[in-house]
């Protein structure tokens, strides 16, 4: 990993600021939402490792995390933050950044028909809104 | 308390999920208030809250939508009554930017051209059961017992955090729905899970992804012995309900999540054709025929 | 006039050269002259040279803060024959080149604003001389924990009576409750009694226990302070400790000193090396208060000293100085619901594991679980707990838990070796004499597990405490189904810290604790001259720290002890008798109560070494009767005429 100013006062990283309205800078990697997290057996990065990524400047590789599409907003870390970081912000910002362009995580028509039969309407409308 | 006899009206919102896959939620719901004088008035310009509190800090156009339902509300009175754990987060939420982010709500209001600032009460129907019905009330209120029937609560997420804007009940340790089952006369079945995620929206992933955490809440309930888990959130319900599909073998039999507001009608006795357990995936049928509470093979 | 370089502090922002020319065409101005160090012994020497070259009667200097060198250039003027308040400094470093950094044409132009504004002051100054006052050289610590007694110690051993005064029925104050301990792991008590005994015992020491202070009133040098002595309902001058009414008293309730980890009589000593070794009854928990029968204790004793009609008194001290000793309170347990602190029985805090590790403790110094007394073979120990924690606690780092952490895994590896200690930790502190070591002991050798991370939750799952944690560094979530859980709780201020600074006049920090005059160089004086702060009153510190700060407040008493008189500076407010009305505004303005009136000759007047000079008085005296010394209405407008151009 290259680090330059260039690098760690990016571009990437500002845009997320705006978007999130979080400062990750204020994270100091004490792992308290990962410690706390639902979702981590299927992560591939744990939460506090996406932030560490986003303080380095590292948003490319951030974006690319299976970890961003598998947060579930449930807010279980942001409650417990000690640094009052909002990581849900953060992760939607990481989300949002790559559908804004147009980007799709999920595509309804390719849902499955028994997910789309059974699935309740809540499910179908926040799933759709968050991954597309 | 005393019950006031039909003395309580309430602006209420259904969300789509009660007018939908979750009938049985909104029937038992109503159904229920009405047997303790608590009068249900569904609102009549509602959309859909949006189902996720938007996290984008720089787009308020999500708001827009929840916004419109609390400014239509406000002018039918000062509550408003929701019962899906997903649509009071939302429109509790949206109702504290408004109230509190002068720059957001002059946004949205030019928008929806209304003059709304965020003066309305979102309350969930467990806090009318609780404040304003009374649970002691609700105790004597009770005409099928249900004989200790071992229940554990589920809070999930949208319920409890976060705690600064909600002010539900305590986010670590609530004790609401505790309070609720002891007041029918069930077991109560604490559980460490209560308060976890089931994986909310995750559940569009392809892969089974959200089962992972479901299947540690329903089996944190069932290890402890719970023959029933309850619930408030349409989403819950069916992450930990098809968890369970094709889990359970012959050595344990699956474990129902039904609405609190089922549990609830069928502690007051009212027919059974308000519970709607269809497309539950355990059906709660055997069971509570089997503890003698419901009597009818309508019941599947 | 003379312009101080300060190096590039001042010289790298103000133009000095620019501001002496300025400056020499001022009226009353002899001579201006720069100097890359004024506060050096060559500076020091140029201004006297100058002073006697020119034959100056006054002088202005700018360089910095008054609050650094002021007295050392009035002294300097002094020893050339300038009378030293009519020395005047020109801050031109905290009040102008520091914060205009990037504005160096703008600091320049304020730099000699400034300046001419202070030429103004001195041309008004009079020739005043100090003020004298006398010293009561007796001292009041309040707080008999290991900082409060080693102040007592220090002063009384020098010669001057020491009034110590502790809320608790006996002294010692926390350390009293610890086992053992770092970096060394010497037994608490074995070198805490030494220290409580010759308090105990010493002629210049008077100990108030069950006591509390007050009010104080008066200043530096004179206070008076009321002390409340709490009833003990035992008459200590007959009780001889025999401990008969302990033994036979019917009542049991969780004691506070073994933190509700065992239950004690309602008349009790809290441990067996208590001083004073005498019995104190809890009326909240005595039968004979709560329910108007019993009495055993009055039955049983057989010198007849229970006294259950003994009343708080109230007794009034004259003393010179004060030293706060107050310590620490622990985080509230309500406030970490997370870890369900107060609710489950096996997660505690830092001193319930050390009460359950001590000797005289509930469990004779084995280490058993509270829930069900079985010796725990997995405990997790959890760091920072309320401490680095802005949003659910407090953003400061309580210095001690790293160290007292480190310690318990090792005293509990040293009596369950096959038990498995572990450590969530952020980072270790362990900044001190041998303390990075005694850390590295605990994993090299004692086989401590140490995991780099907070824990999120802990809850109770049958008989174990499920711990949820992560590792940062292998980027991997823990969970571990421990015995027991240990929690660092936060450092707090004692509680009633800001209520004990209203009542002292001083100042605390928005926690409650105690504020030092300056974090460096005036670590132990409060901002209220003559009363001086020891321990974790001021701040969370370990037992070597505070021993030294409170040796370090005792050398400031006795400093203080050893002038002959105190003296104050004459720049206090004065009256003009002549003009006076006596109308009052003056007394009200005041927040010293410094001011009077002088209802038999309807005058107000000024007690000169309360008077603090801050002009509040003569800015609301309506007829200009009171003026404040060296900054006359005059020298006032003079100065912003200056500063206007």
């Amino acid at each position: 990993m290259r680090l330059a100013r260039d690098v760690v006062r990016g571009e990437e990283e500002r845009k997320l600021r705006d978007i999130s309205g979080e400062e990750v800078r204020s994270c100091y990697q004490c792992g308290k939402c990962s410690a706390g997290c639902a979702m981590t057996s299927m992560m591939d990065l744990l939460p506090h490792q996406v932030i560490r990524l986003v303080q380095l400047g590292q948003v490319e590789e951030a974006l690319a995390s299976r970890t961003i599409w598998l947060c579930a907003s449930c807010l279980a870390c942001s409650a417990r933050c000690p640094r009052g970081v909002s990581l849900p912000n953060v992760m939607e910002s990481l989300r949002v950044t790559m559908l804004r362009p147009g980007g799709r995580h999920i595509d309804p028509a390719r849902l499955p028909a028994d997910v789309l039969e059974n699935a309740p309407e809540q499910a179908l409308v926040a799933g759709l809104r968050k991954y597309s | 308390m005393s019950l006031r006899q039909g003395s309580m009206r309430y602006p209420y919102f259904p969300g789509c999920t009660l007018k939908a896959k979750a009938r049985g939620f909104e029937t038992s719901a109503v159904a229920s208030a009405g047997a303790l004088g608590v009068h249900l008035d569904e609102m009549e310009n509602w959309q859909c809250c949006g189902a996720t509190f938007p996290l984008q800090a720089d787009n308020s156009f999500p708001l827009v939508s929840p916004a419109r339902t609390l400014a239509s509300a406000r002018k039918m009175g000062e509550r408003l009554v929701t019962l899906c754990s997903a649509c009071y987060n939302v429109l509790k939420r949206t109702n504290h930017v408004l109230r509190t982010d002068v720059g957001r709500r002059d946004k949205v209001n030019a928008f929806i051209e209304e003059d709304y600032a965020g003066d309305l009460e979102v309350m969930h129907f467990l806090e009318v059961l609780r404040d304003d019905v009374g649970f002691d009330a609700l105790a004597r209120s009770v005409k099928t017992s249900l004989g200790g029937l071992a229940v554990a609560p589920y809070y999930g997420c949208l319920l409890l955090r976060p705690n600064d804007e909600l002010g539900f009940d305590d986010p670590e340790a609530p004790h609401i729905l505790e309070d609720f089952l002891s007041a029918l006369g069930c077991q109560v079945v604490d559980h460490p899970y209560k308060i976890e995620c089931c994986g909310s929206y995750v559940a569009l992933e392809p892969g089974d992804l959200a089962s992972g955490p479901s299947r540690m809440v329903v089996e944190s309930a069932r290890s402890r012995g719970a023959q029933a888990i309850v619930t408030s959130c349409p989403l819950c319900q069916y992450n930990l309900d098809v968890a369970q599909q094709g889990a359970h073998g012959r050595e344990q039999a699956g474990v129902p999540v039904i609405y609190f507001t089922q549990l609830l009608a069928i502690a007051l006795g009212l027919p059974e054709d308000v519970l709607g357990f269809e497309g539950h995936v355990i059906s709660p049928g055997p069971l509570l025929r089997c503890v003698g509470v419901v009597g009818s093979d309508a019941i599947a | 006039m003379f312009v101080c370089w300060c190096g590039l502090n001042i010289g790298g922002v103000v133009d000095v050269p620019r501001v002496v020319e300025e400056i020499s065409g001022c009226p009353g101005v002899a001579r201006a002259v720069d100097y890359r160090y004024m506060c050096s012994d060559p500076g020091q020497q140029l201004i006297r040279d100058i002073i006697r070259e020119e034959r100056l009667d006054s002088v202005v200097i700018a360089a910095c803060s008054p609050g650094m060198h002021e007295s050392t250039f009035q002294s300097v003027a002094e020893s050339a024959g300038v009378n030293p308040y009519r020395c005047e400094i020109a801050n031109i470093r905290e009040q102008c080149s520091w914060p205009h950094q990037n504005e160096p044409l703008e600091a320049t132009r304020k730099a000699v604003e400034l300046i001419r504004a202070a030429v103004e002051k001195v041309r008004g100054d009079e020739a005043l001389s100090a003020l004298s006052i006398p010293v009561t050289r007796r001292a009041l610590v309040i707080g008999a924990g290991i900082a409060g007694m080693q102040a007592a110690l220090d002063i009384a051993d020098a010669g001057h009576e020491v009034v110590l005064v502790d809320r608790l029925p006996h002294i010692g104050g926390h350390m009293a409750q610890l086992s053992e301990t770092f970096p060394t792991l010497d037994c608490s008590q074995c070198i805490l009694t030494p220290k409580t005994s010759e308090v105990g015992r010493h002629p210049g020491i008077r100990l108030l226990t069950s006591s509390e202070v007050e009010s104080v009133s008066g200043y530096v040098g004179n206070f008076t302070v009321k002390i409340r002595r709490r009833a003990t309902y035992v008459n200590w001058d007959l009780c001889t400790g025999c401990g008969l009414c302990t033994e036979k008293c019917p009542s049991r309730t969780p004691s506070a000193f073994e933190r509700g980890l065992a239950e004690e009589p309602a008349i009790s000593i809290a441990f067996p090396q208590a001083v004073p070794h005498k019995p104190v009854i809890r009326p909240e928990a005595c039968r004979h208060f709560t329910k108007g029968k019993c009495g055993v204790c009055e039955k049983v004793c057989p010198v007849g000293a229970i006294d259950f009609g003994q009343q708080d008194s109230l007794i009034e001290e004259k003393v010179g100085a004060i030293v706060v000793a107050t310590g620490y309170d622990l985080h509230p347990k309500a406030k970490v619901g997370e870890y369900g602190y107060g609710v489950y029985p096996d997660v505690i805090d830092g001193l319930e594991f050390e009460r359950l590790n001590s000797a005289s403790g509930p469990t004779q110094g084995q280490i058993r679980r509270p829930s069900d007394g079985k010796v725990p073979k997995e405990v997790v120990f959890i760091q920072c707990v309320g401490s680095r924690d802005q949003e659910n606690g407090y953003p400061y780092c309580s210095k001690i838990c790293c160290m007292y952490t480190a310690k318990h895994a090792r005293l509990y590896k040293h009596k369950v070796p096959d038990g498995q200690p572990y450590v969530f930790y952020m980072d270790i502190r362990a900044g001190g004499k041998g303390y990075e070591e005694f850390v590295q002991h605990a994993t090299e050798e004692e086989g401590v597990l140490y995991l780099r991370g907070r824990v999120a939750r802990v809850f109770q799952d049958g008989e174990h405490v499920v711990v949820f944690g992560v590792d940062t560094l292998s980027g991997k979530k823990v969970e571990i189904r421990a015995d027991m859980v240990v929690l660092a709780t936060a450092i707090v201020p004692a509680s009633g810290a800001k209520e004990l600074a209203r009542v002292l006049k001083t100042a605390t920090d928005e926690y409650g604790f105690f504020s030092e005059a300056h974090p460096k160089l005036r670590p132990v004086e409060s901002l209220t001259r003559g009363i001086y702060i020891a321990g974790c009153a001021q701040a969370p510190k370990d037992i070597p720290d505070t021993v030294t700060q409170a040796g370090s407040s005792a050398a400031k008493v006795l400093t203080l002890f050893s002038a002959p008189r105190l003296s104050h500076s004459p720049t206090v407010a004065a009256v003009d008798e002549e003009i006076c009305t006596g109308c009052g505004i003056c007394v009200e303005a005041c927040a010293y109560e410094a001011r009077a009136l002088d209802t038999r000759r309807h005058v107000a007047v000024v007690n000169d070494v309360l008077c603090e000079g801050c002009g509040a008085c003569a800015v609301a005296c309506p007829n200009g009767a009171t003026r404040q010394r060296n900054m006359a209405r005059s020298q006032a407008m003079a100065m912003i005429d200056a500063v206007m151009g």
